[in-house]
């Protein structure tokens, strides 16, 4: 029997690789930001030199050129609501905000126009526009360079929120979020950027909405997001070893979330842990904590526990930055007072 | 400037449309009937005429709280817009806009904005699509003196020119932000200035003269079709109603809004007609009940429009509702 080898990348490349395979599908696919391209209009090799901060975009310049792929000004409103009227006047546009954080600087276009054209009016626009960020702490990047903000994105009726947490996820959910019809905040979180992991060279698309199963488990469920889900891993291989079978679901997305996978999860295992990297208060970690005791609560042995940031932006110093994201051993001892 | 006749009675018949679509929607807004708070446009219809008469079909504008004239000028059906401002399921936008969100893509008006500026950037983004589609089509973004001083504007403008995307900037300084006048607030005298910043043209048009306007916005927009790049212009102009209606209007007084009733640049481009020979009193007066009728219709259409089903509260959130 042949032995399938697959090929393996990281999930920076990955990204790269949906962005690239989006914009040979189709010509209404752009993509605009600061430095995606690293120095459009200087000539020659500087015409690419960066690719984006974190270079998901340095394939693409060479092949589809400055009409398609467009470094932008410092200006986040003015990008990104160019990039919802591009939308709606028929483009693709996949926007590289840089930093989720950043976001902030174009809230009114992604809150006010993007989020609310659908409804206001009537269902008669389609909007596709992707929104790629990155977040997440971990790089001693301090306050402004490291927030997750996925929370106030899922808050808002009109955009789908997704999270990655593996390469694979990451290229079939990017190719996903490009061709849907509506807005689409797309966080990657820093931390997972250079792990390498299987990820097929044809495109192939992540349905919006479909949480994974990481590890099957009968004694808790321990749902984690982003880099949080190796964590959850982690704390469930040593869990194992102390007898309590953890299950780990990976939500994905976040808005729509697959409440379904949720709740059966809960109503097998009977516990719920929930791991968000974010401060807690109005936390996707409290919407899922207040779904499981809406719809599963007489399934559940014990409290609901979240596993949450402090109340606190990211610290700069490694000594708090450090004690920031939920610990595997705090998602250990969670788990520990309810089984 | 030398148009044509029928260039003139075109314009005439936008901008009486407007003006008496504007005044029954105040008069019918004081009945109660219709919810919320309209924003007039009466007094600033050279602009959307003289702006809009030299765009296609398929061209693109964004607008703003005040965004009925837009809407009309672009072409949209005046039984679905009443019926949007009406809230009612037949509306342009199914009730789920009203009169600040009037929107009607199928015409290329992107959306009637309530947020001060926030069209400007859309209109820049369409123009990109043009750009980058090659398709010839032009972006207006309408927007008023208050929303000269919103960032947005300064980020936007850069970018059109950088780029030298096919956008319009279209600044109708009617003098106020709701109550703040535009002396106050704005540092230049005149919006249009500001282009030299961006090193595009800025021009300033009479909006008491319906042609100064429209020569002013052919001009840009042939600009913008040949792939010259954006330009700015200010149109001078004022609204003769509130900022909205029911607006008590305590910081403007009477002998200057007189004054400015006086340059109201529908009559005269009513004498112009009459004076040419393009038209008789008569059949400007048949114009006259020939719209009058069509906004009974329209009003009629949107009373007899159901009010959308609360069941439908969450339909079309997302686009792929569309039904």
């Amino acid at each position: 029997m042949a032995v399938a080898t697959e090929r393996s990348l990281s999930m920076v490349n990955a990204v790269g690789e949906a962005m690239r395979q989006a914009m040979e599908a189709d010509p209404s696919v752009i993509v605009m930001g600061e430095d995606v391209a690293g120095g459009a209009g200087r000539g020659g090799s500087k015409e690419n030199a960066m690719g984006g901060s974190f270079g998901a975009t340095k394939s693409l310049y060479p092949l589809f050129g400055g009409m398609r792929v467009r470094d932008t000004p410092i200006s986040e409103a003015g990008f990104v609501g160019a990039g919802v009227g591009a939308a709606a006047a028929g483009l693709r546009p996949v926007v590289d905000a840089m930093w989720a954080d950043f976001t902030g600087l174009a809230f009114d276009q992604i809150y006010n126009q993007a989020a609310k054209m659908s409804y206001m009016f009537g269902g008669q626009v389609r909007l596709p526009l992707t929104i790629r960020v990155a977040m997440g702490s971990g790089l001693s990047a301090a306050a402004q360079h490291s927030g997750t903000l996925y929370a106030i994105y899922t808050h808002l009726p009109g955009i789908k929120v997704v999270v990655p947490s593996t390469p694979y996820d990451a290229k079939g959910l990017l190719l996903e979020s490009i061709f849907d019809d509506g807005p689409v905040l797309f966080f990657e979180h820093l931390k997972l950027y250079v792990a390498k992991g299987p990820v097929p060279e044809e495109p192939y698309r992540i349905p919006l909405g479909v949480a994974e199963v990481r590890r099957p488990g009968s004694d808790v469920t321990i749902v984690a997001i982003a880099a949080m889900v190796g964590r959850a891993l982690e704390a469930a291989e040593l869990l194992a070893a102390e007898g309590v079978s953890a299950e780990v679901i990976d939500p994905r997305t976040l808005s729509p979330l697959d409440e379904a996978a949720i709740i059966g999860s809960v109503e097998k295992t009977g516990g719920l842990v929930v791991v968000d990297e974010s401060p807690p208060h109005c936390s996707v970690a409290s919407e899922i904590g207040a779904l499981v005791a809406e719809k599963a609560f007489d399934a559940l042995n014990g409290p609901v526990r979240r596993v949450t940031a402090p109340h606190a932006p990211v610290p700069f110093a490694p000594s708090l930055e450090e004690a920031y994201a939920p610990s595997v051993q705090a998602i250990v001892d969670a788990v520990g007072t309810i089984c | 400037m030398d148009v044509s006749p029928d260039t003139l009675l075109s314009l005439h018949r936008t901008m009486l449309t407007i003006r008496l679509f504007e005044q029954r929607v105040a008069r019918e807004f004081r009945t109660g009937e219709i919810p919320g708070f309209v924003h007039m446009y009466v007094g600033q219809e050279a602009v959307a005429a003289g702006v809009c008469a030299n765009l296609r079909d398929d061209d693109y504008v964004t607008s703003t709280h005040r965004g009925h004239g837009h809407c009309i000028a672009k072409g949209c059906d005046l039984d679905a817009m009443m019926a949007e401002i009406y809230g009612r399921e037949d509306g342009l936008c199914k009730g789920r806009g009203g009169s600040m969100h009037i929107a009607d893509f199928s015409r290329g008006m992107l959306g009637a904005n309530a947020i001060v500026g926030g069209g400007i950037a859309l209109a820049t983004g369409a123009g990109l699509a043009a750009s980058v589609r090659a398709s010839n089509q032009v972006a207006v973004a309408f927007f008023g003196d208050g929303a000269a001083n919103q960032g947005v504007l300064h980020e936007s403008l850069n970018l059109a020119a950088i780029w030298r995307l096919p956008v319009v900037y279209v600044c109708e300084n009617n003098g106020f932000a709701e109550s703040t006048p535009a002396a106050y607030a704005t540092s230049v005298p005149d919006v249009a200035s500001r282009a030299a910043g961006y090193g595009i043209p800025g021009v300033i048009a009479d909006g008491r003269d319906v042609l100064d306007v429209f020569a002013a916005a052919g001009d840009a927009v042939g600009r913008a079709r040949a792939g010259d790049g954006p330009t700015l212009i200010e149109v001078k102009t004022y609204r003769f109603m509130g900022h909205f209606e029911g607006d008590p209007e305590k910081y403007r007084d009477d002998a200057e809004k007189q004054e400015l009733l006086e340059n109201d640049a529908l009559p005269a481009l009513r004498d112009k007609i009459l004076a040419g020979g393009h038209a008789s009193d008569g059949e400007l007066e048949a114009l006259r009940a020939e719209i009058e009728s069509a906004i009974d219709r329209a009003v009629e259409f949107a009373r007899s429009s159901p009010f959308p089903d609360p069941a439908g509260i969450e339909r079309y959130v997302y686009p792929a509702e569309v039904a």
